[in-house]
């Protein structure tokens, strides 16, 4: 069995008298690809943004590595970076070059050697074909090149967990490609992601997992063969169904 | 024989133009670094002001009495003249603490405390104009609030409020005027001393009413100029790129 990295028991979150994340159960195991789907408003983002600690759950559990990190003893930054996350939006640092980027955390929170994070900075953006840019800053490139190097900028804090929010929703359709492929190398090198994503042909390729999430629970996970062609729920069938999924 | 008006100012020139550059020299000290002082204490409030507390109700707490002295410090010192400030902190000093500043310290005192309590507002307006995006992935790497503050949010910031701060310290050179009321020897005060040797109160003021504009306007120049300078440093060429570089605006960014 793989090791499990996340468990999360019974997660609850709401937003003024609004409950957003009705008890959410889910697991992450090491090396899983995670796929969250479902319509907008469901909560996808806000139970990513709870993973992260962007949002404080109201209720529930985080187990991480095998404690709970929600008992207010656990270290909440040194979790989170564990747990990179890339977002709709890119959020590169503004001030900061794209090697800044890539080293600033690093640096100052895994106090790394410089000259090492630099290197570590290098391989990755390397990796996704973006070390050309290296002095480069955010303002100067495009949208597929900025998520590339957020991309890189999460892996080069050696975390154990990728979080994904919709990283292809803000791009030009002509870039969605070069990051889909950019996040097809890191599924196939063996990192743990989960990935709330609309592109179905991309979540069934790449996924040994697909979540479900409809009004704040989880309808139904699976394996894509299962979820994606044979649901159980009417509602995940519609869902899906405005989804041409190409083969 | 009587002097003329154009007499009379070559003459105070001439006489007192020591005196006029020893009380420029202090208005300028007391303002630069007043303003300086100022805004180091507009960042650091500012920053403990935008700490969020998700959970532990102590912590809630606490940040709430702190968010109170805060506001109460912003508020007094912008709801009253500077001029009553000096007065009553001067003074107030040697009554009841019987601490003995030198007057131009003082001011110095003074005008830091006064431009803290507007830089404070104007910092807290610069950090909410930083997308939320920010902060939020610097989090998402581990880093915590200071952390954010020092290496992310604060020189986004710093490049946004340049003009308030420069503007505070044009106001500041004019405002250290009031501080003749405690005897700072400032420009005003060493005006008023001018005038008091000669009886000639037109021709002193409008000297010193030169000396002020000649002051803020160079001023005024010489920040524009570090302005475009800071500009010009944001420009990049990629040596050796083997990609082409598409030059987008703003894609899909707020
Ligand atoms: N900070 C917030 N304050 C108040 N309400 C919020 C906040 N964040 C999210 N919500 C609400 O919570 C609900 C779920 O939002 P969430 O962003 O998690 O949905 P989503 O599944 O990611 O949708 P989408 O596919 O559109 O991104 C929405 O109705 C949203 O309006
Ligand atoms: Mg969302």
């Amino acid at each position: 069995m793989r090791k499990n990295i996340i468990t999360i028991k019974n997660l609850s979150k709401s937003f003024g008298n609004r409950r957003i994340l009705k008890e959410i159960n889910f697991d992450i195991n090491e090396g899983d690809i995670a796929c969250i789907i479902g319509p907008s408003g469901s909560g996808k983002s806000t139970l990513l943004r709870c993973i992260n600690l962007l949002e404080y759950p109201d209720s529930g559990k985080i187990i991480y590595d095998g404690k709970n990190i929600l008992t207010g003893e656990y270290n909440i930054n040194k979790y989170r970076s564990k747990v990179g996350m890339v977002f709709q939006q890119f959020n590169l640092f503004n001030n900061l070059n794209v090697i800044q980027n890539c080293t600033i955390g690093p640096i100052k929170v895994l106090r790394q050697d410089p000259k090492e994070a630099y290197k570590t900075a290098m391989k990755y953006l390397t990796q996704v074909q973006m070390s050309s840019f290296a002095e480069a800053k955010p303002k100067q490139l495009s949208g597929g090149q900025k998520q590339r190097v957020a991309i890189a900028r999460a892996l080069s804090m050696n975390s154990r967990v990728l979080l994904f929010d919709e990283p292809t929703s803000a791009l030009d359709p002509e870039t969605v490609g070069e990051v889909l492929k950019t996040m097809k190398n890191l599924a196939s090198s063996g990192l743990t992601m989960i990935i709330v994503t609309h592109e179905m042909a991309f979540a069934r390729e790449v996924s040994n997992k697909i979540v479900f999430m409809d009004q704040g629970i989880i309808l139904e996970e699976g394996h894509p063969d299962n979820i994606l062609t044979n649901p159980k729920h009417e509602r995940t069938k519609t869902f899906l169904s405005r989804f041409i999924i190409n083969e | 024989m009587e002097k003329s008006f154009l007499e009379w100012i070559v003459y105070i020139i001439q006489n007192y133009g020591l005196w006029f550059l020893k009380g420029a020299g202090t208005t300028l000290l007391i303002s630069f670094f007043g303003t300086i002082i100022g805004f180091i204490i507009g960042l650091v409030f500012a920053s403990i002001r935008t700490i969020k507390i998700t959970h532990n109700n102590f912590k809630k707490i606490l940040m709430k009495i702190i968010n109170f002295l805060i506001s109460c410090y912003v508020e007094v010192f912008r709801g009253t003249p500077m001029m009553v400030q000096a007065v009553i902190i001067y003074f107030g000093m040697q009554e009841f603490m019987g601490i003995n500043f030198s007057p131009t310290v003082a001011g110095l005192i003074i005008v830091s405390i006064n431009t803290g309590a507007y830089m404070i507002e104007v910092v807290r307006g610069g950090i909410e104009s930083i997308d939320i995006g920010q902060l939020e992935a610097s989090k998402s790497i581990g880093m915590n609030h200071w952390q954010s503050m020092i290496h992310i949010i604060l020189p986004q910031t710093i490049k946004n409020i340049l003009p308030a701060t420069c503007n505070e310290f044009i106001i500041n050179i004019k405002d250290t005027s009031v501080l003749n009321v405690i005897s700072v020897t400032e420009l005003f005060f060493v005006t008023k001393s001018i005038k008091g040797a000669i009886y000639r109160t037109y021709e002193t003021f409008i000297v010193v009413a030169l000396i002020y504009l000649i002051l803020t306007l160079t001023i005024t120049r010489i920040i524009r100029y570090i302005e475009k300078f800071m500009d010009s440093t944001d420009k990049f060429t990629p040596a050796s790129s083997t990609m082409p570089i598409i030059f987008v605006k703003k894609t899909g960014e707020k």
